[in-house]
């Protein structure tokens, strides 16, 4: 597959948050407000390119070595190392970038996405340069998932009253993250 | 008999008044993945179960040994080493589970659920403690799993567990079982344990607040040192500054001195 139609695929049809529900906890967590969504996202943009750039030579070398099979172990802690020396990286040398993605980026380690994409590279075999398009389309659609989201929590419409009490909070949230999925299955058979 | 009801409560705790799921809104993820439909919710509940018991009473083994300044990636190598213990056991013995459950085998590494115990009970309390904590945790996340599984089965197939509940010619509502069905059963389960548990819980709760709380504290922190920063970096133009100043008089002095002499 090309790579053009690999990141439309994965940022419009296979969307991390709303088709293959990964990196659901940030999406509902940041996505209170629009500016905290922006930062999230480019964050996410940023770590997860790299870690991909990152964890794909490692997974050729437990190839080449038979010992595949280490290969959770192995990305988990290169991807929590890896968050720390960006966070480091930044505050020393990119400042203005450090002041804009800075505070998200303790949260990513946790993102289940960024493992997620890249054991997905690995499961589907995709050469170097195809994961880091996949690893782009998953990450430019999930900031999409997250300010589109960020655009309907704080409009009136979701806001609270007039709901029934149980609703309010949590389930509502969740509501409107269905009917947000349900718009974007209208992707679906775009690519086959 | 004191003793022997804190035991029951630590495992009970896990169940219902704790419940990882539906309480703590921890793991969303792999809840709204895997619970299609019943089968695939009972092998994951069941992976994550095992995980979450053996890391939890592995922890709580070695919790002394572990220096305090590095317990995280401790804990994540311990959760990490289990996880791919129980990969390899299900690629090998349940292949048909493997390739639906997919990717969220490996992703039970980065389960918030699991690292909030190790972090909150297995690092502070003893092996048998831990043990019953897993169990309990274990058992509700399977039964929250198991029950969302079973009700999208239900209304998108007209199955249980794939034995045929409804007649075939009812047609079934088939987006129960795609992504926006597990988004709805989630939240109208939420929506249950909020209206039975309404007298007790008088707040709203809503995702955000905790990661908006973390958010705050980083940026409080940012600012604080930045204002250190300035503060030194004031402090030490100034001190130049009376350096410099006694620079410029000492040579006055020094003159002043030779004409003295």
């Amino acid at each position: 597959m090309g790579v053009v139609a690999i990141i439309i695929s994965m940022i419009l049809v296979n969307n991390y948050v709303f088709s293959q529900f990964l990196g659901i906890c940030p999406f509902l967590g940041v996505s209170k407000k629009l500016d905290s969504a922006v930062g999230m996202g480019g964050a996410v943009i940023f770590v997860m390119v790299l870690a991909t750039a990152v964890t794909w030579p490692i997974q050729q070398l437990l190839n080449k070595f038979e010992i595949g099979y280490l290969q959770t172990v192995v990305f988990i802690l290169v991807i929590a190392a890896l968050v720390q020396l960006i966070e480091m990286m930044l505050k020393k040398y990119m400042v203005s970038l450090y002041n804009a993605l800075g505070v998200y980026l303790p949260l990513i380690t946790t993102n289940c996405a960024v493992l997620g994409v890249c054991i997905a590279n690995i499961d589907a075999n995709y050469t170097y340069i195809q994961s880091l398009a996949n690893s782009f389309g998953a990450a430019v659609g999930f900031t999409l998932a997250l300010i589109l989201f960020a655009g309907v929590r704080s409009t009136k419409l979701v806001n609270q009253d007039g709901v029934p009490k149980a609703f309010r909070g949590v389930p509502l949230t969740l509501l409107s993250s269905a009917i947000l999925s349900l718009s974007f299955m209208g992707f679906s058979g775009m690519f086959s | 008999m004191e003793e022997k009801k804190s035991k029951l409560s630590i495992l009970t705790n896990g169940l219902i008044k704790e419940n990882p799921v539906l309480v703590l809104l921890l793991g969303c993820c792999s809840v709204l993945a895997t619970s299609s439909d019943g089968i695939n919710a009972a092998g994951m509940g069941l992976a994550f179960s095992v995980v979450m018991i053996l890391s939890n009473v592995v922890i709580a083994a070695v919790r002394k040994i572990i220096p305090d300044n590095v317990r995280i990636p401790c804990f994540i190598v311990i959760i990490a080493g289990f996880v791919t213990v129980v990969q390899l056991l299900i690629k090998a013995f349940a292949p048909a589970l493997d390739k639906s459950l997919g990717l969220f085998i490996p992703l039970i590494v980065v389960n918030c659920i699991i690292l909030g115990r190790a972090e909150m009970f297995a690092s502070k309390n003893g092996i048998f403690d831990s043990l019953l904590d897993g169990i309990g945790m274990g058992i509700g996340y399977t039964c929250v799993l198991v029950i969302m599984g079973l009700i999208r089965e239900f209304i998108s197939a007209g199955t249980l567990f794939t034995h045929q509940i409804l007649p075939e010619s009812i047609p079934g509502v088939g987006i129960m079982s795609l992504p926006p069905g597990g988004f709805f059963t989630f939240a109208l389960l939420v929506a249950a344990v909020n209206y039975f548990t309404r007298d007790k819980s008088i707040k709203v709760r809503d995702f955000g607040e905790e990661d908006a709380a973390i958010i705050e504290d980083i940026r409080a922190q940012q600012a604080e040192q930045k204002a250190k920063a300035a503060a030194a970096a004031k402090a030490k133009a100034e001190a130049e500054k009376a350096a410099a100043a006694a620079k410029a008089a000492k040579p006055v002095k020094a003159e002043t001195e030779e004409k003295g002499e």
